[in-house]
């Protein structure tokens, strides 16, 4: 399981309603399902991820997050995920600003664009990043927003967004204390706990 | 053709009939004295009697939609794309029943049949159905095949309504609804052209007000019209394009032809008018096409989906094809929008074809696949 995912499972409250946005191919709602007991809906675009996760059993409608989501009315969940995709999507801020009216609670995930690794990159070859994690070129990727652990925050604290918790993946077994201490330094992927 | 060699086919099925004798009040007020519903099954009803699934048909449909009646039937049933062996509705799996509705021409009783108080045809005096008439004689049906509770209820376009009044009218006898290419009620546009078809069969002499068996005449004419009108609207432009664009069958574009067929969609239209007319009923087909327009799912619930949906206690598939036009995929997104709203399960894909309503009918690899993922999950939890 995706390191990310493990980590926003103890924010889930057995039982509760849940809607994953951009869920893939439902590993994460499956989880969900099964150690929590969720009731999950997924939103997904891609055909063959879709499949799968129809394939797990799962609740998955097919819409694109970038054309709105005002189908779902206030309030109607305990929780909405986004893992992974609030750099891909359009509006970041308006798709958070509707995230936060459809549920109680969001939990968003993304890769830090302030890892050193990629200021390294940026710095020293004075070229967008590609790696491991980031495998894309500026002009074909889907990830059209990347965004620091710094610049996140500043948007919520725009916003009047709170934030119930962080947390943070480092890339190596020592870096947890690293990237706890200096998140936008040696985070890869940032989590956070959101609520209004 | 034949079916011998096909291990996807269901082979020779044989259509058989369940006579009720009680009374069915109708939507209408009026009630039919008694009836036959024509009916085919594939596959087996396993021990639990849960692994029923109903196929509901469209305007035009029947009960024959899998297999072959002989075998040297040049095509099979109308939904043999989708039930079979290791098709999404999985006959090695489910024990499928299909039906003909009540007021149709292929067998059950409909216009065509004998009216037992005066001894000749209903004609235009067949009760108005509904469709939550049929549902109801489907439910008797169920009765008599000893299902309590379906694993599915499966239609496309009139049946996919046909599914959603199940859900509505007998919860807790439905665990899943799948609807496709469907709408919560027609639009403007669609009674229009349903208008069309019925002036179509009407305004032809030999329609003779509906009594048309008794005076030995037949509206073959009024009916092609109709059912010309009606393909129109089942294709998409594009599909019409790429099957026929701007082909001519004669004569040439410079001095046009004076043949009487000109263009080749021309030809086609008159084939598919032609065909139909000899095989369907006029008064069916403006029962049906009135029992769609009237159909309007949340009506009664104070014309809101959400409060209709709340009636549900099914898991539900929504399906659309993105160059439908008759029922467009923002009348399925209706749907789901109403389910989401409503806290009900639902999965709703959006197929890319290019082949317009009837793309439902058609062997569309993901629409394939995606529905038979879902089946997957009804099977299991059947």
């Amino acid at each position: 399981m995706r390191l990310d995912l493990a980590h926003i499972l103890r924010w889930i409250d057995p039982g509760s309603r849940v809607l994953d946005l951009g869920c893939g191919d439902g590993e994460f709602l499956q989880l969900l399902r099964d150690q929590r007991q969720v009731r999950g809906t997924g939103l997904e675009i891609d055909d063959d991820m879709i499949t799968a996760a129809v394939s797990r059993g799962l609740n998955i409608v097919e819409q694109n997050m970038d054309e709105g989501l005002s189908n779902f009315p206030d309030q109607s969940f305990d929780t909405v995920v986004m893992a992974h995709a609030l750099q891909a999507v359009h509006y970041p801020d308006k798709v958070l600003d509707e995230m936060l009216r459809i549920g109680r609670q969001c939990i968003v995930t993304f890769p830090n664009f302030g890892h050193w690794r990629c200021r390294l990159y940026l710095g020293t070859r004075g070229r967008m990043p590609v790696s491991r994690f980031m495998p894309y070129h500026w002009y074909d990727t889907p990830n059209i927003h990347f965004c620091t652990v710094r610049d996140f925050e500043a948007l919520c604290y725009n916003k009047g967004i709170h934030i119930l918790a962080r947390d943070v993946v480092g890339n190596t077994q020592r870096q947890p204390v690293l990237a706890g201490t200096w998140p936008n330094l040696f985070a890869t992927t940032a989590i956070y706990h959101i609520t209004r | 053709m034949n079916t011998s060699t096909d291990s996807q086919s269901v082979g020779i099925v044989t259509p058989q009939i369940a006579r009720f004798d009680q009374p069915l009040l109708l939507a209408c007020g009026r009630s039919l004295p008694g009836y036959e519903l024509v009916y085919e099954t594939y596959g087996e009803l396993n021990a639990q009697c849960s692994n029923a699934v109903l196929v509901c048909h469209a305007l035009s449909g029947h009960h024959h939609a899998a297999g072959y009646h002989a075998g040297d039937d040049k095509r099979p049933g109308w939904w043999d794309e989708c039930i079979g062996p290791g098709k999404p509705i999985d006959t090695l799996r489910f024990f499928v029943v299909s039906l003909n509705n009540l007021g149709g021409c292929h067998g059950s009783t409909g216009p065509s049949s004998t009216n037992p108080e005066t001894g000749k045809p209903w004609g235009p005096d067949f009760p108005a159905l509904r469709a939550r008439d049929w549902v109801h004689s489907q439910a008797l049906l169920a009765d008599r095949l000893g299902i309590d509770c379906w694993a599915a209820v499966i239609g496309g376009s009139l049946g996919g309504m046909q599914a959603m009044r199940w859900a509505l009218e007998y919860p807790d006898r439905v665990k899943h609804c799948v609807v496709i290419a469907a709408a919560m009620k027609l639009s403007a546009q669609n009674l229009a052209f349903n208008e069309v078809a019925r002036q179509a069969i009407v305004s032809d002499p030999a329609f003779s007000e509906g009594y048309y068996q008794e005076r030995g005449t037949l509206p073959a004419q009024g009916l092609a019209l109709a059912r010309m009108v009606g393909h129109i609207t089942y294709l998409s432009d594009d599909a019409m394009a790429n099957k026929f664009g701007r082909a001519l069958r004669s004569g040439t574009l410079d001095q046009g032809s004076d043949g009487d067929v000109e263009f080749q969609v021309q030809s086609y239209l008159r084939y598919q008018g032609n065909q139909f007319s000899g095989s369907f009923d006029a008064n069916t087909y403006i029962l049906m096409t009135r029992a769609l327009d009237y159909f309007d799912l949340a009506r009664e619930y104070g014309h809101d989906p959400v409060a209709a949906f709340s009636q549900a206690t099914c898991s539900f598939l929504v399906m659309s094809f993105s160059t439908d036009w008759r029922f467009s995929p923002a009348r399925s997104r209706e749907i789901v929008d109403a389910l989401i709203a409503a806290d009900k399960p639902v999965s709703y894909f959006d197929i890319d074809a290019d082949g317009g309503h009837d793309a439902f009918l058609m062997p569309i690899p993901r629409y394939l696949t995606a529905f038979s993922a879902y089946m997957q999950r009804v099977g299991d939890e059947a």
